[in-house]
């Protein structure tokens, strides 16, 4: 049974969003790439909810999931309390514009032929926002000032500006229809360091002024820690750890957090702290290895991890799936 | 010094601009390595960093140059001088370079077996002491099960693997010195922890100088002996890791890293520098940082600030940095 949270202002069940592998000339299918295979989150109003993890883990597609950008195979995603996994285009119309998103790469996401006006309003005009021309045009000049950028600048095109600029004219455009929840998917990550933090300050007076709770989907742990208020840990299609943000990176649970935490280079001049801790490399989604995911590259694993299915161990502060940490859960009861 | 395995002075390189006259990318660039040292040449993208490294290896793409009156020593030799086949012979066998991308770098209908041979071959040795040195290499480079890696094609390897081919094929004739341009970039975390754990065995037991290029000041932590941080084509600042990470006086290399998000800072603002990188052709006069700098002053504008040494292993080109310093 699904228990929903009455406070939640995004909430994932089930999530499984497989892609069809076809082969030969009647392009059969002959299995999938379970690319989200049972995801559950819970994002709150106002938080920042980060969900981490590496290339092909699958992070990428449970924010396309969420804004149908492609369909689920199964699962259940609700918004304010109402499930619009399985809503028709037009039903979703009203929710995809309380769901906006802001991706990796501001070049490819903003239509060279339009100008940053264009771009901006674009929104607006789908949702027949502002009465006319002109007032959707104040509306575009007001939103470019909430980012920061030059208002008399919205006749030029998007190739005129700089990468850092792009991504504003991003977050202006994706902020145009008022959304409450906006995902940012690796927003920052192809950005340089200086401009990386001028994005971030950005994202967080936003967050502020406009009450906006953002799911923050990145592989940068160093940003997750800076910004993040709770984290959601993804391994090949399935969620292995949840927590608050700093419970998590001083006493992760999950072995894969671990690796993950160890593999973060220092700052500190003192010390070298990286140490290669998962062995080995990602498998591909396509054959995920049976059992825990991960016991391919997991150093503490057990006999039984190459077998079972990890089980979902829930803490007062978050959630692993993880034998080991079912026993860490068992054992002081036991002792007791 | 005599002793430094790489000596570059005064490095300028160009190319076309709009109308008559050439733009610069990379100015006046000076910087040595001794043998066995891995010097991280830090800076944000199109700041000259990548294009350095090319110059070292004389491979410039056309129509860029290097401008005259530089020069380029290593292990003694001219560089700049030396004839092309000359060139041929250095690169690959006593100098080697790793890129960001190893998909666009590994042929994708060769198995990468036969590229690691071909590389070996075309230094003199025999298809089977080929063969064997590969096997070696792939071992050494921590490949699994390295024979039947050998024959596999590039599409079939993870990224990480193919890192760690191009990284045996840069190592194979054991040369002196290994230029790395973003080598872990594009990897993965985990991935990226395993890749800088082997360039740092590779250096510590083969004596390779290592020319990293980054923008990643973790991964310098990690690496590096000695750093060098560009902006707008030039050095700004150079010293030991130590010195850098720990005392930098640059307001360049202070800005950068205090934009890094960190733990500390959760909850505060990080510290932004202001404006965005100028683009090569649009560099401001004087010292090219002083529109971004917040503690520029009469001369930033106007005079091209000179290195000042701060230690016998530091220097900042500042004009506050200079009044500091001076008596």
């Amino acid at each position: 049974m699904t228990v929903l949270s009455a406070e939640a202002l995004l909430e994932v069940r089930g999530l499984r969003t497989w892609f069809p592998i076809r082969k030969g000339v009647l392009q059969r299918v002959v299995g999938h790439v379970r690319a989200v295979d049972g995801v559950d989150l819970t994002v709150y109003p106002g938080e920042t909810l980060a969900l981490v993890g590496e290339s092909g883990c699958g992070k990428t597609t449970v924010g396309r999931s969420i804004l149908q950008l492609v369909e689920p195979t199964g699962g259940g995603i609700w918004f304010r309390g109402v499930n619009i996994a399985g809503l028709s285009p037009e039903a979703f119309r009203a929710y995809r514009r309380q769901i906006q998103i802001v991706m990796q790469d501001p070049g490819a996401a903003l239509d060279p032929r339009f100008s940053v006006r264009d771009c901006i309003a674009e929104g607006l005009d789908a949702f027949a926002i502002g009465a006319g021309e002109e007032e959707r045009t104040e509306r575009v000049a007001e939103l470019m000032q909430s980012v920061s950028l030059d208002p008399a600048t919205m006749w030029r095109y998007p190739h005129e500006f700089s990468g850092g600029q792009r991504q504003r004219i991003s977050i202006a455009r994706a902020l145009a229809v008022d959304p409450s929840l906006l995902i940012c998917d690796e927003a920052t990550s192809a950005l340089d360091v200086s401009i990386q933090a001028q994005i971030l300050n950005l994202l967080a007076d936003l967050q502020r002024k406009r009450n906006l709770t953002y799911l923050f989907i990145t592989h940068d742990l160093g940003t997750v820690r800076y910004f993040a208020t709770r984290v959601a840990v993804m391994y090949l299609g399935r969620i292995v750890e949840t927590g608050p943000t700093e419970r998590i990176f001083s006493s992760p649970r999950h072995p894969y957090t671990k690796a993950l935490l160890a593999s973060i280079p220092s700052l500190d001049p003192e010390r070298r702290s990286t140490r290669p801790v998962a062995l080995g490399d990602v498998p591909s989604p396509e054959r995920p290895p049976p059992g825990c995911h991960y016991h391919p590259r997991c150093a503490v694993r057990l006999e039984s991890c190459s077998r079972d299915d990890p089980p979902v161990v829930e803490f007062a502060d978050g959630m692993s799936r993880c034998i080991l940490s079912f026993q860490e859960r068992q054992a002081p009861t036991a002792a007791a | 010094m005599s002793s430094d395995l790489l000596a570059v002075e005064g490095l300028s390189v160009s190319f076309p601009g709009a109308g008559e006259e050439r733009v610069r990318v990379v100015d006046r660039v000076t910087f040595s390595i001794a043998a066995g040292e891995t010097l991280a040449l830090v800076g944000e993208s199109g700041c000259g960093k990548s294009m350095t490294a090319l110059a070292v290896m004389r491979l410039i793409p056309k129509p860029g140059r290097i401008e005259p009156g530089c020069r380029i020593t290593f292990e003694g030799r001219d560089l700049l001088s030396a004839p092309v086949p000359e060139m041929r012979a250095i690169r690959g066998a006593r100098m080697a370079m790793i890129f960001q991308e190893p998909m666009t770098s590994l042929n994708p209908v060769v198995t990468v077996g036969a590229q690691v041979m071909e590389a070996i071959e075309l230094h003199g040795l025999s298809a089977r002491e080929a063969r064997k040195r590969a096997l070696e290499l792939f071992a050494q480079v921590g490949i699994p099960d390295p024979a039947s890696r050998l024959a596999a094609y590039p599409h079939q390897l993870s990224g990480g693997l193919k890192q760690r081919v191009m990284i045996a094929m840069a190592v194979a004739m054991r040369p002196r010195l290994v230029i790395a341009d973003e080598p872990t970039t594009a990897l993965d975390a985990t991935i990226r922890a395993q890749i800088l754990e082997l360039l740092r065995e590779l250096a510590a037991n083969t004596g390779t100088a290592v020319l990293l290029i980054t923008h990643d000041f973790g991964v310098v932590n990690e690496v590096a002996d000695r750093v060098a941080v560009m902006y707008a084509g030039r050095i700004v600042e150079q010293g030991t890791r130590r010195e850098l990470l720990g005392r930098p006086r640059h307001p360049y290399t202070q800005g950068l890293l205090r934009s890094i998000p960190r733990p500390e800072a959760r909850g505060s603002r990080l510290e932004e520098i202001a404006g965005t990188v100028p683009r090569p052709g649009h560099w401001p006069s004087g010292c090219r940082f002083h529109p971004r700098c917040g503690h520029a002053f009469a001369p930033c504008a106007v005079e091209d600030p000179a290195p000042t040494q701060v230690s016998a292993t530091q220097a900042a080109c500042c004009h506050l940095v200079a009044r500091e310093v001076a008596p």
